[in-house]
């Protein structure tokens, strides 16, 4: 396997591999080894790996990106660029996928261990190897096999059993533009112990105009009745791509919940791995991509009931605009014995535009005999219906639509508990919504075979409202059909 | 107020209005009454700007504006307002900021100030009061999960709010019972003034019990086949629509 994208991570991880952080620790180097020529044997994802149609390499993979350089840290971002209305504990800013302790604030609470993974890694802390040591060993597993092999810095939050921390860990990432674009990976490891309780914020930050690769890998371990909660909030500069892939173990009676919105970039994927592994363990993933532009997002989830009374729980809307691209996979199973499993999973997702494309595809697998399983997705346009409802009340047709778009995705952030954090999510929402006319000026009407199947309403109303409905896109990175 | 001259209007290719002729005047009731499949929601969909009625030959004049023209935003805040037939369910938007938003749409369309949240508030008690509606309604998502009557109380508040010209009450009294029935009308009664038009489309004699009309007109096939005062309701109650069919067919073709 050979490609302009590849021979230059491969060149860095040779050039790297000494001086990595923790390069000292055996099973490290062996990890980092082994997964490298693992990428070097399998390559990425190609076009045919069914979990990646939508989201094609091609063009990435003619591309070569540079290492990131801890010498060229980024200067001091604007003071509030990463503020979050209520948000106070501890801070780590990332730049570049490097640990900026400049612009970081660790605020000790007692019971909580959080570290940079370099410092971590370098001090050879305990119990690493069960979150770093993996070789990842499926074929479509090329970007957790760069992030494996090459990650230099991330962190490592660790929660004592019992412990209810009050203050929220928040992440923040940052990528600038340089002479060349350059490539960062990082990891976050965190591991709650019994009847422990924490939130956690993983913010990317749509700061300046870079065409950067970056690509996060997340190991969460909640051990018998910890209870942790996620905010991802993804907004990368239009012309960056952005990997991520979180990985959740949950043991008995375990509680993960995670909100994200994701407003894209060129390629934009985010998986979401999560494995219910004790007896009534339940997860919750509520997300919203709004994508306007060019922009591209890959939602993919998989949950795995792997314990009796587990439940979970998916609800993701998506709004494409423009030109934009969203996909949206979610993939339930039920092993052999999870009964009384319970799984719900909605998808709906709104059109803006007759040249955005949506494609959704909930699967649900069952192999248990007692369970609770329910799907449905959508794909379509806003209803003429409510819309013709707000103007006869006066209300200009942009901001109708505006007010039911961000209608449609707003109840995705209830899982948000704070209402000063919701509320400020809400308005990052609101910005990332479009606020203007989205059908064209000149009045072209969508092509009839645009919602396949979709209800196309009354003979004279050119509105299909949300009714099931598929669309797939072409395999090719083309952007014309 | 409202002059409507020789209306042909195509529903999916379909004549639905056959050259409806009109002519509301500030302070006056019409009754539009008519049997199912007459035209009548179309009549007021078409005057509220709903997309996909094609009119085909006709006019219709508002305040001396050619009213067709106009997006339904602009007949909004020029003062038509269409209570429906059929409210729609808005899920997450909640009632009290898409009442705000509308109002000061609507002003900021008329060169007038917008409502701040405390004049808006107090406006909205005041109407509140004068209707007997519960504050209740404010709280909830547009029309989401309201009952029938809820619904249509809904309607007739917003309509209190915006206060229009020309109000359009597109069967308001279906599905209503007889106590939700009155409320509605008494809503109607208070909002009645010399400034205000009143275009009141019913299948049933029974609202006009309650909104007594100053001119009742009868709808059949797409045409108003006759007028009269509101004795022609009673008259239409007794003897039924074949009746007034009968008298369309008996009346020379235009």
């Amino acid at each position: 396997m050979s490609s302009p994208f590849l021979d230059s991570q491969l060149a860095a991880f040779d050039a790297q591999a000494p001086r990595l952080p923790g390069a000292r620790l055996g099973w490290l180097a062996e990890s980092r080894r082994a997964n490298r020529d693992a990428l070097a044997a399998g390559g990425l994802p190609g076009p045919r790996v069914e979990g990646w149609k939508y989201s094609p390499l091609r063009a990435l993979e003619r591309r070569a990106f540079v290492a990131s350089d801890a010498a060229a840290m980024a200067p001091a971002l604007p003071p509030g660029a990463w503020t979050l209305a209520g948000v106070e504990g501890s801070r780590l800013v990332f730049v570049d996928g490097l640990l900026d302790r400049a612009q970081s604030r660790f605020v000790a609470e007692e019971g909580v261990s959080l570290l940079g993974l370099a410092e971590a890694m370098d001090s050879g802390s305990d119990g690493l190897c069960h979150a770093l040591g993996e070789r990842y060993a499926a074929a479509d597993d090329g970007f957790a096999r760069l992030g494996a092999a090459l990650a230099a810095d991330g962190a490592v939050l660790r929660i004592a059993p019992g412990v209810q921390v009050r203050q929220m860990v928040q992440c923040v990432f940052v990528s600038r533009a340089g002479p060349a674009d350059l490539a960062w990976h990082a990891r976050l490891v965190v591991a709650l112990g019994v009847g422990a309780r924490a939130r956690v914020i993983e913010h990317h930050l749509d700061a300046g105009t870079h065409a950067n690769f970056g690509n996060l890998l997340t190991r969460v371990t909640l051990e018998a009745g910890a209870e942790l909660d996620w905010l991802r909030i993804s907004g990368e500069p239009e012309a960056a791509t952005a990997i991520a892939r979180t990985e959740v173990e949950l043991g008995a009676g375990a509680r993960y919940s995670a909100t994200a919105i994701e407003a894209g970039a060129a390629l934009s994927r985010h998986e979401l791995r999560i494995r219910l592994a004790g007896a009534g363990a339940r997860c919750e993933s509520r997300g919203v991509f709004a994508l306007r532009g060019r922009r591209h997002a890959d939602i993919a989830l998989t949950i795995e009931h792997a314990a009796r009374d587990t439940t979970s729980l998916v609800h993701w809307r998506g709004v494409a605009d423009d030109r934009a691209r969203g996909a949206f996979g979610g993939t339930i199973h039920v092993a052999v014995g999870a009964d009384g499993a319970d799984a719900a999973l909605t998808n709906k997702n709104l059109l803006l535009s007759p040249h955005a494309e949506i494609a959704t595809r909930p699967v649900l697998e069952i192999d248990a005999d007692e369970v609770k399983a329910s799907h449905g997705a959508t794909v379509g346009r806003l209803e003429e219906g409510a819309l013709f409802y707000l103007r006869s009340r006066g209300i200009p047709e942009v901001e109708a639509r505006a007010l039911l778009t961000f209608a449609f995705c707003r109840e995705m952030l209830d899982g948000i508990a704070e209402p000063a954090l919701r509320e400020a999510v809400a308005e990052r929402l609101r910005q990332l919504l479009p606020q203007r006319e989205s059908l064209p000026l000149d009045g072209a009407e969508p092509a009839p075979d645009l919602i396949r199947g979709a209800g196309v309403g009354e003979p004279g109303t050119r509105q299909g409202d949300l009714s099931p409905a598929f669309r797939a896109r072409h395999d090719d990175d083309g952007d014309d059909r | 107020m409202l002059k409507i001259v020789d209306l042909h209007v195509r529903v999916a290719g379909k004549e639905i209005l056959k050259g409806v002729d009109l002519a509301v005047k500030a302070g006056e009731v019409h009754a539009i009454m008519g049997p199912n499949g007459a035209g009548k929601s179309t009549l007021g969909n078409v005057l509220a700007g709903r997309e996909g009625y094609e009119v085909v030959r006709g006019s219709v004049e508002y305040r001396g504006r050619d009213l067709l023209a106009l997006p339904p935003e602009e007949r909004a805040a020029l003062g038509v307002f269409l209570a429906f037939q059929y409210p729609v369910e808005i899920p997450g938007v909640n009632n009290t900021y898409f009442l705000k938003a509308a109002l000061n749409a609507q002003r900021k369309f008329r060169g007038e100030p917008e409502l701040d949240s405390m004049q808006f508030l107090k406006l909205v008690r005041e109407k509140l009061r004068i209707l007997h509606v519960s504050d209740e309604l404010l709280h909830r998502a547009v029309n989401e999960g309201f009952s029938g009557g809820e619904k249509k109380r809904n309607e007739i508040f917003q309509m209190a709010v915006l206060e229009p010209s020309l109000a359009i009450l597109d069967e308001t009294d279906s599905g209503l019972d007889i106590d939700a029935l009155r409320l509605v009308a008494d809503g109607v009664n208070q909002l009645r003034s010399p400034e205000r038009g009143f275009l009141v489309i019913t299948h049933y004699q029974r609202l006009l019990d309650y909104i007594v009309p100053d001119r009742v007109h009868v709808l059949v096939d797409g045409r108003i086949v006759q007028s009269g005062d509101k004795d022609l309701a009673l008259a239409l109650e007794e003897k039924g629509y074949a009746w007034a069919r009968e008298r369309r067919l008996e009346a020379p073709a235009p």
